[in-house]
């Protein structure tokens, strides 16, 4: 009896210190947490809806594992058809009335930024945006709002520094679009090149998305003199970028950007023997691979597609990408433990050190505090060989 | 007539008490919807009443929403004052856009329209013109706050803002269509030869349709901008323009009320069909557009004008069959 009584003490006094530890905001309970995402299903973006589909896949999967802590996600994802609007329609319902705890990997640069100022105003975390803008790492104006793979102002500096390591007399000329994406990697590139990029860049062209080719535009660039080429380029102009110059004979050092490393999409269409020699970058390890044909978490990720998400292409290496960043969330999730408020969501999404996923290239790690909002900041170089990618160099991170 | 002052009076009162009882998510949706439903008078003026086909009017929409965005961005203008502007910018466009189309009839007319529409977003694009529209990038515009200290929030005073502005265009909407204009513009579209013949300028009250209907887009474009704090090209695809013609059809052609309806059925049936399936939302969205069509082939406004016909036949031949009894 006494030993009874002595029990149940214990327990009244120690319920409330078991309380204590655990917090929760809205979206978060004992059993649950709810994270909320838009994608484009439909629309003409919707080749990228398979990332919000294999992120519900992996969440399924850590569910049947027992869940993050003993609680079970709850992945809720809304088409907007890559369109703004609908985005802060859906964003708007995914916080106000499903009460997710925050957001995580809404798609596109234009959506994104349609939802920054809500998100930021109502103090709600916009995890891990799918957008390589440099805008997202901004902790001082925007504490809510984090990117996550490397944006186009890292991925340049890291081609300035290649530049300024194996061809100091490089004479550069730059095709860029006319957009916000472009000059990111405009700008990034300048300020690789510190000092340098003044003598160092011969000449600087434009094209409008609108346009139906680049052609003179490459003529130009071979006229400048320019013995580098620094090509930031979408997929269709890209195609028409490499055969052009290869079929003026124009042979500078050719770095694409790496929106466009495609295969498939772009070095097929423009002439594989005329891709031979451009340089991009890469972090994540590609499916059509062979090079990673054996490799234990490409296997993991192989065997995670076939038993939930059988419908997913095997060779898009978009799946590839939503289950690299989704372990990203999920290590949040776990250092985050019982605490489930915004704020510690936050929190530990901005104190990761050296976490390693293994879908990521060897030797990239994510690192971020809550000065730096950019978890992945290391590329490494590749060059084409005429049938695939080959890495080469080591891992490069971006200089700050 | 005072049965239907009396559905309208209930209308408003249910239309105020509205944002106290929804969420301010719901509220916000309302305020689409309202916002759609004059875009949809406005396009109705054209194509129900008017008989010209407008593929493009999503171009409209986006003009007012980057007069509004552009006016409250650069100048620092109070949302309230860009509105009509941005309302009159529309009229002064869609009337000299009015006249060349003239020429054109039907389908000519449509892709006229159409390419307006396609163009659009490329032209926001532009780069001499990105120092106003901020290029790809969009402009992102502050949310108005509650004025005199009224104790509501932002998204119930936007509400009653736009009900305001929705209420002032349907009446003038009402006024207008009801009278020699409206009567007018149907002649033309039943027979333009006549409408002529009985001294219809043509040509002027097809430029002026058009005028006014571009007007009632651009209002509407501006209240949504302002609505979503965000524009950018986008969110004013051909999309949008095609979206806009669903609704006046489903709402029902040549008809006020319609426009309202059309308006729920376009912010509310992308919504269900989503969340009746990921993989095909748009499938699902085109059988529940195929079914208003066949279930109220003169859209939902007809259906309900004969359904109120019915119930009130009966109402009268219960009445009289009373009488009859009672002698």
């Amino acid at each position: 009896m006494i030993r009874l009584l002595v029990t149940l003490l214990v327990l009244a006094l120690a319920a409330p210190v078991v309380q204590a530890q655990k917090k929760y905001d809205p979206g978060a309970s004992d059993t649950e947490i709810r994270i909320g995402n838009t994608n484009p299903y439909s629309g003409p973006a919707s080749a990228y809806g398979t990332i919000g589909k294999a992120i519900a896949a992996y969440f399924k999967m850590v569910n049947d594992q027992g869940g993050i802590n003993g609680r079970k996600i709850n992945f809720i994802s809304y088409d907007d058809g890559y369109s703004p609007p609908k985005t802060v329609e859906m964003v708007r319902k995914l916080v106000e009335q499903d009460q997710v705890l925050f957001v995580f990997q809404t798609l596109g640069t234009p959506s994104n930024t349609a939802i920054q100022k809500y998100m930021n105003t109502r103090k709600v975390p916009q995890l891990h945006v799918a957008t390589g803008a440099t805008k997202w790492n901004d902790p001082k104006n925007n504490p809510w709002t984090m990117g996550w793979q490397p944006n186009y102002q890292t991925e340049a500096q890291v081609y300035a520094r290649h530049i300024l390591q194996t061809k100091p007399d490089a004479k550069i000329g730059i095709l860029f679009q006319n957009d916000d994406y472009g000059k990111d990697y405009v700008k990034g590139l300048k300020d690789g090149l510190g000092d340098k990029a003044k003598s160092m860049i011969v000449a600087e062209v434009s094209y409008e998305v609108t346009d139906p080719t680049v052609d003179s535009q490459i003529v130009q660039l071979q006229a400048a003199g320019a013995n580098v080429f620094f090509n930031v380029t979408t997929p269709k102009f890209a195609a028409q970028a490499i055969r052009k110059a290869y079929d003026i004979g124009w042979k500078p050092v050719h770095y694409l950007n790496n929106v466009s490393f495609s295969v498939g999409s772009v070095l097929t269409p423009a002439g594989l023997e005329k891709s031979v020699g451009l340089i991009t970058t890469a972090y994540f390890k590609d499916p059509t691979d062979k090079r990673w044909a054996d490799d234990t978490a490409v296997k993991q990720w192989e065997t995670f597609m076939k038993k939930y998400y059988p419908d997913g292409n095997l060779a898009d290496s978009f799946n590839m990408y939503a289950y690299s960043v989704a372990i990203t969330l999920h290590q949040v999730l776990r250092q985050a433990g019982s605490d489930l408020t915004r704020e510690n969501i936050m929190r530990q999404a901005a104190s990761m050190k050296d976490f390693r996923v293994d879908t990521l290239l060897p030797r990239i790690l994510i690192n971020t505090s809550k000065d730096d909002y950019a978890p992945i900041e290391a590329v490494q170089l590749q060059r084409f060989n005429g049938k695939q990618w080959e890495l080469f160099g080591d891992v490069i991170t971006a200089g700050h | 007539m005072n049965r239907k002052i009396a559905l309208l009076v209930i209308l408003l009162v249910v239309a105020c008490v509205l944002p106290f009882v929804a969420s301010s998510y719901r509220t916000f949706q309302f305020t689409l919807v309202m916002v759609y439903a004059i875009a949809l008078l406005g396009l109705n003026i054209l194509t129900g009443y008017n008989g010209q086909i407008s593929l493009g009017h999503g171009a409209f929409y986006a003009m007012g929403a980057y007069c509004t965005a552009i006016l409250m961005d650069k100048l620092g203008m109070p949302y309230w004052a860009t509105v009509p502007i941005a309302g009159a910018v529309c009229l002064v466009v869609g009337f000299l856009f009015g006249l060349p189309a003239l020429r054109l009839e039907g389908l000519y007319l449509a892709l006229a329209t159409f390419a307006l529409g396609v163009a659009m977003p490329q032209l926001l694009k532009y780069k001499a013109l990105e120092h106003w529209t901020g290029g790809v990038q969009g402009i992102v515009i502050a949310k108005p706050e509650a004025p005199f200290g009224l104790p509501i929030n932002a998204d119930q005073w936007l509400y009653f803002f736009t009900l305001l502005v929705t209420v002032i265009m349907f009446v003038l909407g009402w006024n207008l269509l009801r009278g020699r204009v409206g009567r007018a513009l149907i002649a033309i579209r039943d027979h333009h030869i006549a409408a002529e013949a009985m001294g219809v300028n043509n040509a002027l009250y097809k430029s002026l349709a058009f005028g006014v209907s571009a007007m009632y887009t651009g209002i509407a474009g501006a209240l949504g901008a302002i609505a979503v704090q965000f524009v950018a090209p986008d969110s004013f695809t051909i999309f949008l323009s095609i979206v806009l013609l669903v609704g006046i059809v489903i709402g029902g052609l040549a008809s006020i009320s319609g426009a309202l309806y059309g308006a729920l059925f376009i912010q509310f049936v992308p919504n269900i069909a989503d969340e009746v399936s990921k993989a095909a939302p748009w499938a699902i969205f085109g059988i529940f557009m195929i079914l208003f069509v066949y279930l109220m082939p003169t859209g939902v406004a007809g259906a309900v004008r004969i359904l109120l016909a019915r119930t009130v036949r009966k109402a009268h031949n219960h009445a009289a069959n009373l009488k009859e009894e009672t002698p």
